[in-house]
């Protein structure tokens, strides 16, 4: 007796298991598939440009405030960390280049992809989600519209635009905070500042890495938004959990994939 | 909203987004510096460069004259060969000396040309003949180390100012690992 | 050219096994205004994807101007559509554009119209529905009566050849009803085309049809012109036509005996 119902508790483990991993194959499948659509249909979507143009309105411009505030408040706390553990080894010049370096290869992409996720994936989730919700990706389509070139495209090719420069912007407001708080507050020469950051930052292996980072960001945030949106049950709940949802993936994603393209372009 | 105000918006965004990637290129990174026109590339081989990578800084007097443009290992010599991208602007003679700095303790590592009186100057694959490996801190410690043992060594015994066989093999053999082709340890 | 727009035979359809169609026959012919009317969950809507091509049948096929629409490729299917206008249940407005750029969409997307002729098209179309007016109001600022002739100027826009209307009158007010249901049949008759409606009003349906079906368990129970229906004395389209609470269509949720189930201390699982 009970013997068997361990056995049963055993199989019905197992069976949720495999459920489980079925179900997130199928959807790694079908994200893959929309992403492939989404490319084959760029086509279209780009001989209407100012689609594009609208959505990066709505994912980059809308995002500036959020941005930039960010970036100079952790350019600054970046100034006051490292010259508390520099002062220590008496290089206090060097922040500078910690700041920059530290900024320009991980934190300028990594923390505008998460910003990113929270402030336009989100917001891209659940309007997909909603124009599914309210049948207008049906209506497209029964106006031999396909909803993948009218609205999955053009908000992907906005996202990848957008990333790189919002990482860019990021990274150079915070330099600018971490100058603010090592200059004219700490008292770190301001010569030496700026010329032992461009001793040590390399537009090709930091400044070009850095932005390769944030496009790969992009690719991944956009997508895991769209596919959210797409994918979301038509009802209140089905989306409000993709919105959650596009936010916990695209965060994991972003600092997995980051750990990835550090470690070869470290080895490059 | 009307679609040139998003137009010039989106023009905005971009335009700031240029303007930040200039930015970080020229302040923030080294693009305006590494722009060198015409070079001319010298080789240069060191005992042990420590830490000196690819694209590093060429100094001298304190100003950039030039890259590293790649660096080789010679298994016939057992020596690094470091090749240098020289701006043509500047020559230096033949007999010019080429170390390997650091720029501050926690810095990173350059090499720094000191030009000597040779009337002949340096072409395009000419050698340098004369250089002094990086300091490597643990060799440093150690020999620091052992000159104060052999001095408190003389000190107690007068007699003999030899020290014992294996630490002056060892000290041989340290003071030959920093030397250069010039032959003297600076410490 | 054939006489019906739309020809459905033995049309099977379900998710899961469960068979939602058993074999529907039905015909649309040019010109009229045909309503598909059944109970909640009878599967009237799908019926029109299934025209629409958005859902393949599991049996039977669907003809719409004589060409099989669940064997055509992508493009074919655009094609058909491109024939069709269809209204949604909430009219399925992009909520992003203008009132104006709504109905300019199929323009916009489909052709490629000067910018003032699709100006003057979108007008036209608009002051059909009498909401010229509003050209430049959002979707969000109007009524539900005003989104579904908007709706309706877009399902028109490019003068389809069938018009699909899914609940075209569920949750207006009176006013609002009246009308959806005179601009259906007007621009039905002003345009030349087929209107198939999918219904359960059955005072504005029968108020407009030409003819209608009725589909129940899968099947088409009963069909007619609206005068016929009404004088139907068979029992399932009686009780549907007056709205009676119990007759074939049960008010309960089939279940076990009452009395044994109060009595029994658990629920049966």
């Amino acid at each position: 007796m009970i013997k068997s119902t361990l056995l049963n508790g055993i199989t019905r483990a197992l069976r949720n298991i495999g459920n489980k991993t079925t179900e997130r194959i199928w959807r790694l499948g079908a994200g893959a598939r929309l992403f492939f659509l989404a490319l084959i249909y760029s086509g279209e979507s780009y001989k209407r440009f100012h689609l594009i143009i609208r959505e990066v309105y709505a994912t980059g411009v809308m995002s500036l405030l959020i941005i930039i505030v960010s970036a100079f408040f952790v350019g600054m706390v970046l100034a006051l960390q490292g010259y508390n553990i520099l002062q220590k080894y008496g290089s206090s010049d060097a922040i500078g280049v910690f700041v920059s370096l530290t900024l320009v290869r991980e934190l300028g992409p990594v923390v505008t992809a998460l910003l990113f996720a929270g402030r336009a994936g989100t917001a891209i989730t659940a309007e997909i989600g909603l124009m599914k919700t309210t049948e207008q990706l049906s209506a497209m389509e029964m106006m031999a519209v396909s909803p993948i070139a009218r609205v999955i495209a053009p908000r992907f090719w906005a996202g990848v635009i957008t990333m790189p420069i919002l990482a860019a912007l990021f990274s150079m407001v915070g330099v600018l905070g971490g100058y603010l708080v090592a200059v004219p507050i700490i008292g770190v020469d301001d010569g030496a500042f700026w010329s032992q950051m461009q001793a040590n930052v390399d537009e090709r292996l930091d400044i070009v890495d850095g932005l390769l980072k944030s496009l790969a960001f992009g690719v991944v945030c956009t997508m895991i938004a769209l596919f959210q949106g797409y994918d979301a049950p038509p009802t209140a709940e089905g989306v409000s959990h993709a919105t959650t949802r596009t936010v916990v993936i695209s965060s994991l994603a972003v600092l997995a994939l980051d750990f990835v393209l550090t470690a070869f372009m470290l080895s490059a | 909203m009307e679609r040139t105000t998003i137009d010039l918006w989106v023009g905005i965004f971009v335009a700031l987004g240029i303007a930040a990637l200039l930015g970080l290129a020229m302040k923030v990174g080294n693009l305006t510096s590494t722009k060198i026109g015409e070079t001319y590339s010298v080789i240069a081989a060191f005992e042990n460069i420590g830490g000196l990578k690819r694209n590093a800084p060429v100094k001298s007097a304190g100003v950039v004259v030039g890259r590293v443009h790649n660096i080789i290992f010679n298994t016939k010599r057992y020596e690094a060969e470091v090749k240098i991208d020289i701006d043509k602007r500047y020559s230096f003679p033949t007999d010019t000396f080429a170390n390997i700095y650091t720029s501050g303790l926690l810095g990173e590592q350059y090499v720094g040309l000191e030009a000597g009186g040779d009337e002949d100057v340096l072409k395009d694959g000419d050698k340098i003949i004369q250089t002094q490996s990086a300091v490597v801190l643990e060799k440093m410690i150690s020999q620091f180390l052992f000159s104060k043992a052999s001095e408190a060594e003389a000190s107690s015994d007068d007699k003999s100012t030899n020290v014992s066989p294996a630490d002056s093999a060892v000290g041989a053999k340290q003071v030959q690992g920093t030397s250069t082709e010039l032959g003297d340890a600076p410490f | 050219m054939a006489n019906n727009i739309v020809e459905i035979d033995n049309l099977s359809f379900g998710y899961k096994g469960r068979l939602l169609h058993k074999g529907i026959n039905m015909v649309f012919p040019r010109g009229k205004v045909v309503a598909i009317m059944g109970g909640s969950g009878s599967g009237k809507t799908t019926l029109l994807r299934l025209i629409g091509g958005q859902i393949k049948p599991n049996s039977g096929e669907v003809r719409v101007d004589g060409d099989v629409v669940h064997q055509q490729d992508r493009d074919g299917i655009f094609r058909l559509r491109r024939k069709m206008g269809m209204l949604f249940q909430h009219g399925a407005l992009f909520t992003d554009l203008s009132v104006f750029e709504n109905v300019a969409f199929p323009m916009r997307e489909l052709t490629d119209l000067p910018d003032s002729m699709i100006r003057d098209l979108v007008l036209m179309k608009l002051n059909a529905v009498g909401l010229r007016g509003a050209h430049t109001l959002m979707p969000a600022e109007l009524s539900g009566g005003m989104v579904r002739r908007v709706a309706l100027a877009r399902a028109i826009a490019l003068d389809p050849c069938m018009i699909m209307y899914d609940e075209p009158f569920a949750g207006l007010d009176p006013v609002s009803l009246g009308v959806v249901c005179g601009l259906i049949r007007s621009l039905n008759d002003a345009l030349g085309a087929t209107s198939i409606i999918v219904s359960h009003d059955v005072k504005e349906t029968f108020l407009i049809a030409d003819y209608v079906y009725f589909v129940a368990d899968g099947v088409v129970a009963a069909e007619g012109t609206p005068h016929d229906l009404m004088q139907s004395i068979q029992p399932f389209v009686h009780q549907f036509v007056h709205g009676d609470k119990d007759g074939p269509v049960p008010f309960h949720y089939p279940a076990g005996n009452y009395q044994s189930e109060l009595l029994t201390p658990t629920l049966a699982q």
